[in-house]
């Protein structure tokens, strides 16, 4: 693993209302090395989205910046891979079509037709969405919809893949299968993740660290907590697991005790 | 004794099971049919309430021109309507045989003879009237439409284009059409001049004031479309970092074809009664014109022809909204469209 492949450095953000600035961020710093999957958790609110959408380079920081192997992050690029929380899916495009999409631009002057064709196939196979290439978004369910939109994100290559509550709008039986294939796959490729959730267990199964984060105004992070379980990781052996409840119980006293959220 | 009975009953449980099936798949194929003629039980019966309303009303009014005609008399103009096309078609043809018969038998006598040919100059039935206003008020909407798509797009793209013609839009869209139609007249008799015109004056007339009110619904509509694009897609195209072509051709136009379409229902409905109302008051020929020539005439006939044409209008107002969702339905992914 090298060092420093990504960080994030006195990241303040400030968005102007009508009775002035309003701080959503304040001075968070975070290092990420390369091949680890880091959750950012934390009460809604709380600008974990925001701090996702500075380092895909949607928003700009207003002091302090992103630095991807050494350079500094202004604008969004594929490099930096999104997976949006409901799929954002063209809907007039197939599964196949939305996923050449992204191939096309990507690497459309390197790679020849079959190539492209290979590798959209290629990567709707790792997200078990062979079956079906070519249905549109409308006709097929939340889940599959969100694993064609990993599949996108995965197919651009990222160097890091950034996960904005990418199974919050799923049922727990499909979030849970999700969940597996998301690790299955991360076992091969070892992609770069920041993944945002609301879902402790889900943090706690899928992250090597947990960046836990303040509410806000100006939020930042209150603790980080790494994540020492071997992988890979099994779901239902976890579950009687002490280390595993430990860990689940460090992020619950963080989320509920010292950082509650008070009743809105 | 036991197991044969659980088998007899297991058999029996089966049997239903099968029988269940076979009666819910029938019943939904039935319950297809029984939908569909309850509708148009439902239909038939508005339909039939209306007539008998409609003939009990009208045999209680007496205008100057007779009684207000009932479903009777104006079913019997539309047939005889029909009669003096067929009638008229045959007298043309007649005319036309007559023409070439004369000029070769000219031809044969003396084979530098000159022959003119003289279109025939009956007057237009019916049905020539209808395909007047048809293809009128399409030619209208087909001009309005290019003008229109592509205007409401920049605007939906740049909000600088929109604030600077939103306020030109909002004046223009309340103007009548018959306010236009002077004007129209005027600088058309003033800019067309052709000693072989293609179009007729009138012709242009009509289409270019059915145009003026077409644009309106459709640029707001596709400006709507455009800009009120998911900002989810436009984080896509932004990740992606699609070229303003790229974007503009596989995100933004496609995404606000739903809301295009609107429009340019919205736009051929408007353009349609536009024509109407602008024939009649131009004298130019089309459906507008029977109306005002029939009312002008003012024979017992004329109120049934006049209600013929209403129907008619209605009829083909409907059909265009008809074609516009069948296209709607082929080139658009929203498939959730339907007429209303």
């Amino acid at each position: 693993m090298k060092e420093e492949h990504l960080l994030l450095s006195k990241v303040t953000i400030d968005f102007p209302t009508a009775n002035g600035p309003f701080r959503a961020l304040d001075d968070v710093n975070l290092e990420i090395k390369e091949g680890e999957f880091v959750s950012l958790i934390g009460h809604s609110g709380c600008g974990k989205s925001t701090v996702l959408n500075i380092v895909a380079g949607l928003h700009q920081a207003t002091t302090g910046g992103v630095v991807l192997d050494g350079k500094e992050v202004n604008e969004p690029g594929p490099e930096r891979a999104v997976v949006f929380q409901n799929h954002s899916l063209l809907p007039w495009l197939s599964a196949y079509e939305n996923v050449e999409l992204a191939v096309k631009q990507v690497f459309g002057s390197q790679k020849s037709k079959s190539e492209i064709d290979d590798w959209i196939c290629h990567n709707l196979k790792l997200v078990h969405m062979e079956h079906a290439m070519d249905k549109l978004p409308s006709e097929i369910s939340g889940g599959m919809k969100q694993r064609v939109g990993i599949a996108r994100a995965l197919a651009m290559e990222p160097k890091v893949l950034l996960m904005d509550e990418p199974f919050g709008a799923l049922d727990a039986l499909t979030r849970a299968h999700m969940q597996d294939s998301l690790m299955e796959i991360q076992n091969d490729l070892h992609n770069t993740v920041i993944m945002i959730t609301h879902d402790v267990d889900e943090a706690v199964l899928l992250s090597d660290r947990i960046v836990m984060m303040t509410n806000g105004p100006a939020a930042t992070i209150g603790e980080i907590l790494d994540i020492d379980l071997e992988r890979p990781r099994e779901r239902l052996s976890l579950a009687d697991d002490s280390q595993y409840n430990h860990y689940r119980a460090e992020v619950l006293r963080f989320l509920h005790d010292r950082h509650a959220k008070v009743a809105a | 004794m036991s197991t044969q009975l659980a088998m007899m009953f297991e058999n029996f449980r089966f049997g239903f099971v099968e029988n269940m099936i076979k009666f819910v798949k029938g019943t939904s194929m039935q319950s297809k049919i029984h939908a569909a003629t309850k509708n148009l039980l439902l239909s038939l019966l508005a339909v039939g309430v209306f007539l008998m309303v409609w003939s009990s009303v009208a045999s209680q009014i007496v205008t100057s021109l007779g009684n207000v005609p009932g479903p009777a008399q104006v079913w019997t103009q539309a047939v005889s309507l029909y009669d003096e096309h067929v009638e008229e078609r045959q007298r043309e043809q007649a005319f036309i045989e007559r023409q070439v018969k004369r000029n070769e038998a000219k031809l044969a006598k003396n084979p530098d003879a000159k022959v003119k040919i003289r279109p025939y100059t009956g007057k237009p039935t019916y049905l020539d009237q209808i395909w007047t206003s048809i293809y009128t008020v399409i030619t209208g909407f087909l001009i309005a439409s290019l003008i229109a798509i592509p205007v409401g797009i920049i605007c939906g793209l740049s909000n600088n284009i929109y604030t600077a013609i939103n306020p030109l839009i909002q004046m223009f869209k309340p103007v009548s059409p018959l306010a236009w139609l002077p004007i129209v007249t005027m600088i058309v008799s003033a800019v067309y001049i052709s000693d072989d015109p293609l179009f007729s004056k009138s012709y242009l007339n009509s289409a270019i004031t059915v145009t003026l009110c077409c644009l309106w619904p459709t640029i707001i509509n596709t400006t709507v479309g455009v800009s009120s694009i998911d900002s989810d897609l436009v984080n896509v195209s932004r990740v992606l970092r699609l070229g303003w072509m790229t974007k503009v051709f596989k995100i933004v136009l496609p995404s606000s074809i739903p809301m295009m379409f609107a429009g340019l229902r919205v736009s051929l409905g408007i353009g349609w009664m536009v024509l109407i109302a602008a024939e009649m008051l131009a004298q130019n020929p089309g459906l507008g014109k029977f109306v005002w020539d029939e009312f002008q005439n003012g024979s017992s006939n004329s109120l049934a022809r006049i209600m013929v044409a209403v129907f008619t209008i209605g009829l083909i107002g409907f059909l265009l909204d008809w074609m516009m969702l069948q296209l709607q339905r082929r080139v658009s992914w929203d498939k959730g469209a339907t007429v209303r």
